[in-house]
């Protein structure tokens, strides 16, 4: 018997179990991970049935209940009967978590029932969910249509009345945005940097007339361009805020919705599966294009995603050339030697500087000394108020290509180190110099390299958070760093990023509940970004790779 | 460590000062037959890799439009003297250099002497093929392209000339944009002459350059080296005495970093002047 078990150890085979055992565990784990975020991320769309049902309350009361379930768990009975339930048998009890919605009414958008004290649950057709731009959905039985205070419909045609009016509202409703966040926002930006251009003439004690009178003269162009726009917002507002429909909600009080609040409005218990299908792309589609509301728990994260990308493109713009730089010289310029042995040392220690220092860093650096300078020397105008002394994509970007330029720099040496001597060789002989060596033979075959390095920055880099709460991430940014305002690029923005949104969303919401599924949900697309910017550069170096492809030497 | 070093002397034994120097001074170089023009001259050279010398007072005279061999033992640094010639090994840590070698009159340790342009006048093929990752005609183009040519006409005739006179246009006119990694072992060294010879170098050094090929591609090389001797001046390392014998005009024979027997391929072959040179003909050692 032991010698069987000795045998059995001699094989081999039991190593062979225990390295096979650990890959196991870690592709339990990635995909674990990968299938629980996606589960609960893009149910997070589906459209669920509601469903109406009386429910005995705990004071013996008896309501009608109205919502989705969006939880079940089961709870021990002694909690219920601590919560003034009247219970005889001992068994666990099913307690659902119900989406009441309704918040300006009930309170709360969730409820806490216990199964067993619900009869009588059915799912009628005709009961509506409302998306509203406030206050989250509304469940109810639409009762009519209203212009003003007159009734138009209510009955059957009501709904094909409201389709075209709603469809409407939301055609003017684009309008005014478009209107206001287009429009108004470059006029508002246009008179600001008129603002700051007198400022200056006055600080530098400019006393013609003539310059300021060009000032005012097109700042009155500007305001009257603005009253303009202001007139046809007045007219398109007059023209939404006339409809309103009436709801009756599950305690039988009517809510009155004006058309404009509304988002949308579904029958989820009418819909077919290709219905909710459609519903299913369109709420993604919104998810991912649309502006958030409601303190970030409604509608999209599309200024998230915009900020994300563009400070890891930054970043990488920033990073890259700076890290190749570097390893050239430590590689090919420097004298292998001690002190170029404690530099390499160093950089690679530098890979393992937590990341919240290189945030305390880049404020105490970048932001207040370099930003503070640039402000007292370029902008003195904006004063007290700062342009780049604050935080900002700029600052952003360069902590991070500070803490990711060890990878790339390490990386490119790598590849720099393993272009075979033959080739270098080969074009020195034939009358290059060193740097055209370099240039023509070296950097181009070294390249695959240097993507490898930004590969692991970007990936880095895109998930970092804590040094960014410090130095341009905030929960709401009201323009993105990119826009149609000259000069386009505006690096001195603070921006949204998602790894941020999520901690927002998840811990610091108000409706935690709600948002709940919006933290998987981010947290897939923070992913998918993540993994699309890889197989980009992934791909870009596999192009590369097959380029350069060089016999081993 | 580079190849030059690895192929040092392996035995570290004490050198043996003060035998016989084999070696040829110009008034022997014209007892050569047809009174030949020298294009390369070696003057008492010393060489040493930090504190090891590898090459004991050579001198050296290389006749233009022939071909010289040098051949020898494994680290007897025959290739370390060709490395002098384009001065290659300047790459190497350490090394220092004594003594005088002189292309056409020039002195090409002199500080005046720019390197590039040395390297353009000596052109180098390597023992293993080294073609550059880029297309075929861009690996022949490369060196005209470094001369600032920028006429895309006179390159595309340059690179159909290199390539013929390498004989190996008729392989791969088909196929000039195509990698030239995807050539077979012979048409990359072949590519690789050819790109040395596109910017008409006086000088061609080959080391080795048939040691890494097989049989029929090794034929071709001979073949193409008794083609380009008519306007080059070919200096070439071989560890086979045979191919010696076959391809060059004037052998010289090292041993130890000592230069030990150099004149007529002929006469060095069959009637060597010197015992160390018979030995190592007759395949005593080596």
């Amino acid at each position: 018997m032991n010698l069987e078990i000795k045998k059995w150890f001699d094989s081999g085979t039991p190593w062979i179990w225990l390295n096979a055992g650990a890959v196991s565990i870690s592709l339990i784990m990635v995909l674990g991970l990968l299938g629980l975020i996606l589960v609960k991320g893009m149910s997070y769309f589906w459209p669920a049935n509601v469903f109406e049902a009386q429910y005995h309350q705990a004071n013996g009361e008896q309501i009608t209940l109205i919502g989705e379930i969006s939880s079940k768990e089961t709870i021990p009975v002694a909690n219920a009967r601590d919560n003034g339930y009247k219970i005889e048998d001992d068994n666990d009890l099913e307690r659902y978590l119900v989406k009441v919605g309704n918040r300006d009414v009930y309170g709360s958008d969730f409820q806490l029932v216990l199964s067993t004290f619900l009869s009588n649950m059915h799912y009628p057709q005709e009961l509506v969910v409302v998306e509203r731009r406030e206050w989250g959905n509304a469940y109810g039985y639409i009762v009519n249509l209203k212009e003003g205070d007159k009734v138009i419909t209510d009955g059957q045609e009501t709904e094909v009345e409201l389709n075209k009016r709603l469809q409407n509202v939301l055609d003017v409703f684009s309008k005014i945005t478009r209107i206001q966040k287009h429009q108004i926002g470059s006029i508002n930006y246009e008179v600001e940097r008129l603002r700051l251009k007198q400022r200056k003439l006055e600080l530098e004690g400019v006393t013609d007339k003539a310059a300021f009178e060009t000032i005012n003269q097109q700042r009155s162009e500007l305001e009257k361009k603005y009253e303009l726009l202001r007139q046809e917002m007045q007219v398109l507002f007059e023209d939404i805020r006339r409809d309103s429909i009436t709801l009756k909600t599950m305690t039988g009080t009517e809510l009155t919705i004006p058309l404009e609040k509304m988002m949308r409005y579904y029958k989820p218990n009418a819909m077919s599966v290709f219905d909710k299908s459609i519903f299913y792309v369109e709420k993604i589609w919104e998810f991912v294009s649309d502006d958030p509301r409601e303190a970030n728990t409604e509608g999209g994260i599309f200024p998230a995603i915009f900020g994300t990308v563009m400070m890891v493109i930054l970043m990488a713009i920033m990073v890259t050339p700076l890290g190749v730089v570097a390893a050239v010289y430590l590689r090919e310029y420097a004298k292998q030697g001690v002190v170029i042995r404690l530099i390499r040392i160093a950089v690679n220690n530098l890979a393992g500087v937590p990341s919240i220092v290189y945030g305390v860093f880049g404020l105490g650096f970048f932001v207040y000394f370099l930003g503070g300078n640039i402000d007292a020397l370029f902008f003195p105008e904006a004063a007290p108020a700062p342009v780049f002394g604050t935080p900002g994509i700029l600052w952003s970007s360069l902590t991070l290509a500070l803490l990711t330029l060890p990878v790339v720099i390490v990386a490119t040496e790598e590849g720099l180190s393993r272009i075979p001597r033959s080739l270098r060789e080969g074009s020195l002989a034939l009358g290059a110099t060193k740097i055209e060596t370099l240039w023509r033979i070296v950097l181009p075959m070294a390249s695959p390299a240097m993507m490898t390095g930004l590969i692991l920055a970007v990936a880095r880099a895109a998930g970092e958070v804590a040094p960014l709460m410090l130095v341009g991430v905030v929960k709401l940014a009201p323009s993105l760093p990119l826009d149609g305002n000259f000069p386009f690029m505006h690096m001195e923005r603070k921006f949204m990023h998602l790894g941020f949104h999520i901690y927002d969303v998840g811990f610091q919401s108000p409706n935690v509940e709600a948002a709940r599924p919006l933290v998987y949900a981010t947290s897939l697309l923070l992913i998918v970004v993540i993994v699309l910017l890889n197989i980009f550069a992934i791909h870009f170096r596999n192009s590369l790779r097959e380029k350069y492809r060089s016999l081993e030497h | 460590m580079s190849e030059v070093t690895n192929k040092m002397d392996p035995s570290g034994a004490p050198r043996t000062h003060g035998i016989n120097m084999g070696a040829i001074d110009r008034s022997s170089a014209s007892s050569l037959e047809e009174n030949p023009e020298i294009a390369l001259e070696v003057k008492d050279l010393n060489l040493f890799y930090a504190e090891k010398q590898a090459l004991h007072n050579v001198n050296l005279l290389i006749p233009r439009k022939r071909v010289t061999a040098f051949i020898g033992p494994s680290g007897c640094g025959k290739s370390t003297l060709l490395r002098c010639f384009n001065r290659m090994n300047d790459l190497v840590d350490n090394v220092k250099i004594d003594g005088q070698i002189s292309l056409d009159e020039d002195d090409i340790y002199a500080k005046s002497m720019n390197v590039a342009e040395l390297r353009r006048r000596v052109g180098m093929v390597f023992q293993k093929p080294n073609p550059f990752p880029k297309s075929i005609y861009e690996n022949v183009a490369y060196g005209l392209r470094l001369l600032g040519v920028k006429d895309k006409r006179r390159i595309d005739e340059a690179v159909e000339k290199s390539l013929r006179r390498a004989a190996i246009w008729d392989e791969v006119k088909d196929r000039l944009q195509d990698n030239a990694l995807g050539l077979s072992g012979g048409q990359q060294q072949r590519l690789v002459i050819a790109r040395a010879i596109a910017i008409e170098p006086e000088v061609l050094l080959l080391d080795e350059p048939a040691s890494a090929l097989d049989p029929i591609s090794t034929l071709k090389i001979e073949e193409l080296i008794s083609e380009l001797k008519k306007d080059y001046t070919i200096v070439i390392v071989t560890h086979n005495m045979q191919q010696a014998a076959r391809v060059s005009d004037y052998t010289a024979f090292m041993y130890m970093g000592e230069l030990i027997e150099y004149g007529d391929t002929n006469t060095l072959f069959t009637n060597p002047s010197q015992k160390k040179t018979e030995d190592y003909i007759t395949g005593r050692y080596g």
